[in-house]
């Protein structure tokens, strides 16, 4: 199946989804929905560098919560246009641009958050690998320290970000929550299309050598620093991206909710759970994982439904290594061989 | 800005008490992953349940959480001995360390935090104990008994485990399987057990540190995650496993810290370990006194 087939298959699916969600008319769908690809992105995201090049990132939340901020400041900035360029002929052009759309805030967040991954990756994947894991884990208290003693985007205070009730595109009046959910929906597809792209290029057969066995690729001439650095940026450019709508889906962002601890283990478990090694895996287990949660939220609480990822986490990383990809195909292997 | 003499004095006092408590808290990651190479970054979480266990038993029997945290040594040896067990037979023996092994402690880390959760709340709990709240006056500088109680227990903890591992037989075989574990298989020596023992000690100073840290500050389920990037910054900034270069990496960090929050404000204080482990990862990774 080549590139052009499968996009056109997840584009169908995709179509498909919408419709479901039409015919079902539920505002709830979509809330719910929007969570759920959320964490596809984030998974598939985390998926790029831990499963493909097996480095740990356990900063999704500070990625994430990077392209969240990165939308509010410049939502904040509208509003403060005159008062910082007052009387000058920039303020009417940076008013007709001024407040962006959503889509380039997600490009702009993606930005943000690959550049920091790039840094990240720059000062600590020239050493062991779980050096880079600490320094990811570290990242997210100092970002957050960072946020908190930030005033312009309400410091510990949080900011609040008026969501219009909808947006009005090609003369068609759209629920603004549905805009949100195709954007995700876009994402999410674009998030899949470009981790299904990388398994089969070159790239990704070279994150496997560095998986596998990083002393030999490099004797063999692997650029691994170079193939590292492209991992990380991609992954966390597509963590920004998907954290840069969540202001606008949630309403009001304060710094707890935003570098929440959840992010973080959802994005390891789910991979996890579903299978590192494809595609597939971080889709599977992202969307069996974050079905349940909102069950669970619903059902019984958020705490205990924590408490259920954390299990699993370890029940998972015990018992099926890699994941419920893996089983399957176990399964399969056994029956054509018996 | 106005930097007057006592206040600078007693930020640097008040910066070498917290990090006398610093190295107990390293300590056990110092041991875990300096010497055996086992990312326990769990570590913290167990230090907060050392905390909450200090934390009932001394509301409810009214018992000192030293000695609480003492009595409850063996307990928190047994669960580092487990735990062990459990990451060499899922992990360490398939090496699969790097990421699953990881992901593992992680999981544990969240477990343990949303189970305290779930148990005690998200409230902040403290305990009750004489030397709470006095403080000793020494010409221009103030000690509270509440920080210096706390480094003087985390210095005696420190030095012991220094002794042991410089000057017992075991120690030395934990400091050997650090150094060659295949040497030590060729002596007939079993490293898995050595690691065992080691990682049980490791686990059980976190009993220690939770204890002290619950007498320092009020403590609530989330609190470790502000310890972790502190912990692993002193283990990497002290040269990984040198118990030396830790107490002189704590000091360092506590004393920073103190004036960080004195001159700007308290809230600056985390980001102040993590500048510390990225420009030591940068610019010296083999630590302070590394070879």
């Amino acid at each position: 199946m080549n590139g052009l087939k499968f996009s056109t298959i997840a584009i169908g699916v995709g179509l498909v989804v919408m419709a479901f969600a039409a015919w079902l008319g539920l505002d709830y769908f979509y809330f719910a929905g929007y969570t759920i690809l959320q964490y596809i992105v984030l998974a598939t995201a985390w998926n790029i560098l831990g499963g493909y090049c097996g480095y740990v990132n356990f900063g999704s939340a500070a990625f994430f919560a990077m392209g969240a901020y990165s939308s509010v400041a410049l939502h904040k900035f509208d509003a403060v246009i005159d008062t910082w360029f007052p009387d000058s002929s920039i303020a009417p052009v940076l008013h007709a641009i001024f407040p962006l759309p959503i889509p380039i805030l997600i490009v702009f967040g993606g930005i943000v958050s690959g550049i920091a991954g790039f840094g990240m990756g720059y000062l600590t994947l020239r050493l062991r690998g779980s050096f880079f894991a600490i320094a990811t884990l570290a990242l997210a208290v100092v970002l957050q320290t960072l946020v908190v003693n930030w005033d312009f985007v309400g410091g510990s205070r949080g900011a609040y970000i008026i969501r219009p009730e909808e947006i009005q595109f090609a003369g068609i009046t759209i629920n603004y929550i549905v805009y949100l959910f195709v954007l995700m929906l876009i994402l999410a597809v674009i998030a899949l299309a470009t981790a299904r792209a990388i398994e089969r290029s070159q790239l990704g057969f070279g994150f496997a050598t560095i998986r596998d066995d990083e002393l030999a690729a490099e004797a063999s001439g692997v650029p691994t620093l170079r193939l590292k650095l492209i991992a990380t940026t991609l992954s966390g450019a597509f963590m920004g991206m998907a954290g840069a709508p969540f202001p606008y889906y949630i309403g009001y962002l304060q710094p707890a909710s935003a570098f929440s601890l959840d992010y973080a283990v959802n994005s390891i478990a789910m991979p996890m759970i579903g299978g590192t090694t494809s595609w597939i895996g971080p889709l599977v287990g992202s969307i069996l994982l974050g079905s349940l949660q909102q069950i669970a939220t619903v059902t019984i609480s958020s705490a205990v439904n924590l408490l259920i990822v954390g299990i699993l986490l370890v029940a998972f990383v015990i018992i099926a290594p890699n994941g419920l990809v893996g089983l399957v195909q176990e399964h399969w292997r056994k029956r054509r061989r018996p | 800005m106005d930097i007057s003499a006592d206040l600078l004095l007693n930020a640097i006092v008040a910066g070498l008490l917290l990090g006398g408590f610093y190295a107990a808290v390293t300590a056990g990651v110092s041991i875990s992953f300096g010497m055996l190479d086992i990312v326990n970054i769990a570590h913290p979480a167990f230090i907060i349940l050392g905390s909450y266990i200090a934390y009932f038993v001394n509301i409810n029997f009214g018992i000192d959480p030293i000695v609480v945290s003492i009595m409850v040594l063996p307990a928190f040896y047994a669960l580092g001995a487990l735990v062990y067990q459990v990451y060499y037979l899922s992990f360490e023996k398939r090496g699969q360390e790097s990421l699953r092994g990881l992901a593992f402690f992680f999981g544990l880390l969240f477990i343990t935090e949303v189970s305290l959760i779930l148990v005690f709340g998200v409230d902040y709990r403290y305990v009750e104990a004489a030397y709470i709240g006095p403080s000793i006056h020494l010409g221009l500088i103030d000690m509270p008994l509440r920080m210096l109680v706390p480094c003087l227990v985390a210095l005696a903890m420190f030095g012991l485990l220094e002794l042991f591992v410089t000057r017992t037989f075991l120690g030395r075989a934990i400091m050997a399987v650090s150094q060659d574990q295949l040497a030590l298989q060729l002596m007939a020596a079993d490293p898995i057990k050595i690691k065992r023992i080691a990682f049980g000690i490791s686990i059980a100073t976190a009993s220690i540190a939770g204890a002290l840290l619950i007498i320092i500050q009020p403590v609530e389920p989330s609190v470790g995650r502000e310890y972790i990037g502190r912990v692993f910054a002193i283990c990497v900034l002290g040269g990984l496993g040198s118990m030396p270069g830790t107490l002189i990496a704590a000091l360092i960090l506590g004393v920073v810290e103190s004036l960080t929050a004195t001159f700007y404000g308290p809230s600056w204080a985390p980001a102040v370990s993590f500048g510390f482990l990225l420009l030591t990862l940068a610019f010296r990774p083999a630590g302070l006194l590394g070879r």
